[in-house]
């Protein structure tokens, strides 16, 4: 049944997608952006707060990064843009009307690349523009039973950029991919923080299925309150099944807004904002129109960062690395700067390539992620790694001892060298030490000696295990090998 | 040609206004008379004039991106009409 479904219904999805940019003051007056704690109402001004006769200035970083965006997303970038006003009341928008870009937005006509599963697509992106975010409300119920909103304005007239893409997504897998990597591309490029738990990211799939083969577009659902990729997916997911089964059992689909509820894993009619779609935009007053020349184009893109995609095929191209590799190294800009520097600092760059990228695929991103720091302001520096590495290459240390040097350096930052020195693990050369630890792990495990003795080849690795834990990980595990295989060996045959 | 009275009502109703049966009549002839107005205009000849959304001669009006301290709280919650903690309260909003 579901594959038949799969079979005769295409699915077709269209993402809008809204970020904050990373400036530092709002978007039409100078207070600061508020941060995730700052307290209801602390960062604002008579502007954002919608003061009759207050007048808004263009923040200009605001405008340059909407451009750079547009460029990173190959879009044409317009001569002329203009701001327009965008009319409804809510107790969110505190001046009554939005300040937005209707019909003449800064970027058009862009594209963006998403691969899945090995295949590679163009999504179409309609359009980038500028606006401003509104307040935030927070909905209450007092013991009193009495229900109400409260209006922290905080949000109100921070830098909000919108980017529509055409419904050229087929498949929740793309959706998901085209967020990831527009996520990656607004973080490389420093437009947006683009985190979807932090609500600094926000997507809103339109769904529809339509039969296959036909090229009409059919009603679309628009899914709200998805604040995660897992989210999108699976809203999409669900929506999509939604529909094919209410077409199957004969019934039209309704255009309306769906709020994603992760809960019971289902998405629900969303009562919608009254005459929502009667936003009566006329060009804002308030605002001269921007004319873009093609210098400042230029100079914006001449200060556009390597994007993603051209970063992993150079990546490829230059270190030999698995597509697995690559684009883990280069999931943050920070992440693949760090890889970049830590290969540098040797000659044969290519063949250290792969060790630098396992630690930092590895470990590093391990330790990393389990104690939520960020690369850029980890302890560990690109000539720790490297220095590691060479220990490790040279038969100064083992595999195991540079586990734990690496693991101290993580923690207090201190050069690798150092740690092996102070805690003695540069590895025992001399054999005589490692054959008396040998001796004693024979004496003190007489099972496991017995089980190899018999032809349980595993119980070696046991053994070896031991010596290992004996020396404090100093012994080179294929000398304890040996020497244990030597030992026993006799005893054996 | 007269407003309708659901065209007035609705219009009314966008702009959060309530109005009573005189009103409704009321805007209906002078909305409409205002629109009689731009009919008026219409019949200029526009054909090589672009649209104009400005009249001053300014572009590119921009300022740099630093940011400057906000207003003290209690001056933004100054004028609230109804508040609770550091909030504004308002009437219940339902959108889910």
């Amino acid at each position: 049944m579901t594959t038949a479904s799969a079979l005769e219904f295409e699915t077709v999805i269209g993402m809008e997608v809204h970020a904050h940019l990373l400036t530092r003051s709002k978007m039409f007056c100078p207070c600061p952006l508020p941060s995730l704690d700052s307290p209801p109402n602390t960062d604002v001004c008579p502007i954002c707060l919608g003061m009759p006769g207050v007048l808004p200035v263009i923040n200009k970083r605001a405008v340059e990064l909407t451009i750079m965006t547009g460029l990173a997303l190959d879009c044409q970038i317009a001569e002329h843009a203009r701001f327009d006003r965008k009319n409804y009341h809510y107790p969110d928008l505190m001046k009554g009307y939005q300040i937005s870009e209707y019909d003449e937005p800064l970027c058009r006509n862009g594209r963006l690349e998403v691969e899945v599963d090995g295949g590679k697509r163009g999504i179409g992106v309609t359009r980038v523009h500028l606006e401003e975010d509104v307040a935030k409300l927070y909905h209450v119920t007092n013991p009193a039973g009495e229900s109400y909103s409260l209006v922290d304005v905080n949000r109100s007239g921070v830098p909000l950029m919108e980017i529509v893409s055409e419904p050229d997504i087929r498949t929740p897998e793309e959706a998901r991919a085209y967020l990831v990597e527009l996520r990656r591309i607004l973080r490389y490029i420093g437009a947006s923080r683009a985190n979807m738990e932090e609500g600094n990211m926000r997507c809103e799939p339109n769904v529809s299925v339509r039969p296959r083969g036909s090229s009409e577009l059919g009603t679309k659902v628009e899914l709200k309150n998805i604040n995660s990729f897992r989210h999108v997916y699976d809203a999409i997911k669900f929506e999509v099944e939604r529909q094919v089964g209410v077409l199957r059992s004969g019934g039209r689909i309704v255009q309306e807004t769906r709020g994603w509820r992760p809960g019971t894993g289902e998405a629900v009619p969303q009562r919608s904002k009254e005459y929502a779609n009667d936003y009566r935009y006329f060009p804002e007053p308030d605002l001269p129109p921007l004319a873009i020349s093609r210098d400042w184009v230029e100079e914006i893109r001449s200060r556009m960062p390597e994007l993603p995609a051209a970063k992993r095929e150079r990546f490829q191209a230059r270190y030999g690395l698995s597509p697995y590799d690559v684009n883990l190294l280069t999931e943050s800009r920070a992440r693949a700067d760090f890889f970049e520097a830590a290969v540098a600092l040797v000659a044969e760059e290519r063949q250290r390539a792969k060790a630098v990228a396992n630690w930092v695929n590895g470990d590093f991103a391990a330790l990393l992620n389990a104690q939520n720091v960020e690369i850029e302001d980890a302890k560990v520096t690109p000539q720790h790694l490297s220095e590691l590495i060479d220990l490790i290459e040279a038969g100064t240390i083992t595999g195991a001892a540079a586990k734990a040097v690496f693991l101290e350096t993580f923690a207090g930052g201190r050069a690798p060298r150092e740690v092996v020195e102070e805690r003695g693990l540069a590895q025992i050369i001399a054999g005589d030490e490692i054959a008396s630890a040998v001796d004693r792990v024979v004496a003190a495990n007489p099972k496991a000696v017995e089980d190899y003795r018999g032809g349980k080849q595993e119980a070696i690795k046991f053994l070896v295990g031991q010596v290992m834990r004996e020396t404090r990980g100093r012994s080179d595990p294929n000398t304890a090998r040996e020497l244990l295989e030597r030992k026993l060996g006799g005893a054996a045959s | 040609m007269p407003l309708t009275r659901d065209e007035v009502q609705h219009i009314a109703k966008l702009a959060r206004l309530g109005l009573s049966e005189d009103d409704i009549a009321r805007f209906q002839e002078q909305l409409s008379s205002i629109l009689d107005y731009f009919q008026a205009l219409r019949r200029v000849d526009t054909e090589n004039v672009p649209p104009t959304s400005h009249t001053l001669p300014l572009q590119n009006v921009m300022r740099e991106d630093d940011p400057r301290p906000p207003f003290e709280k209690e001056t933004v919650l100054a004028n609230a009409p109804q508040r609770e903690d550091d909030c504004f309260r308002v009437r219940a909003v339902l959108e889910e």
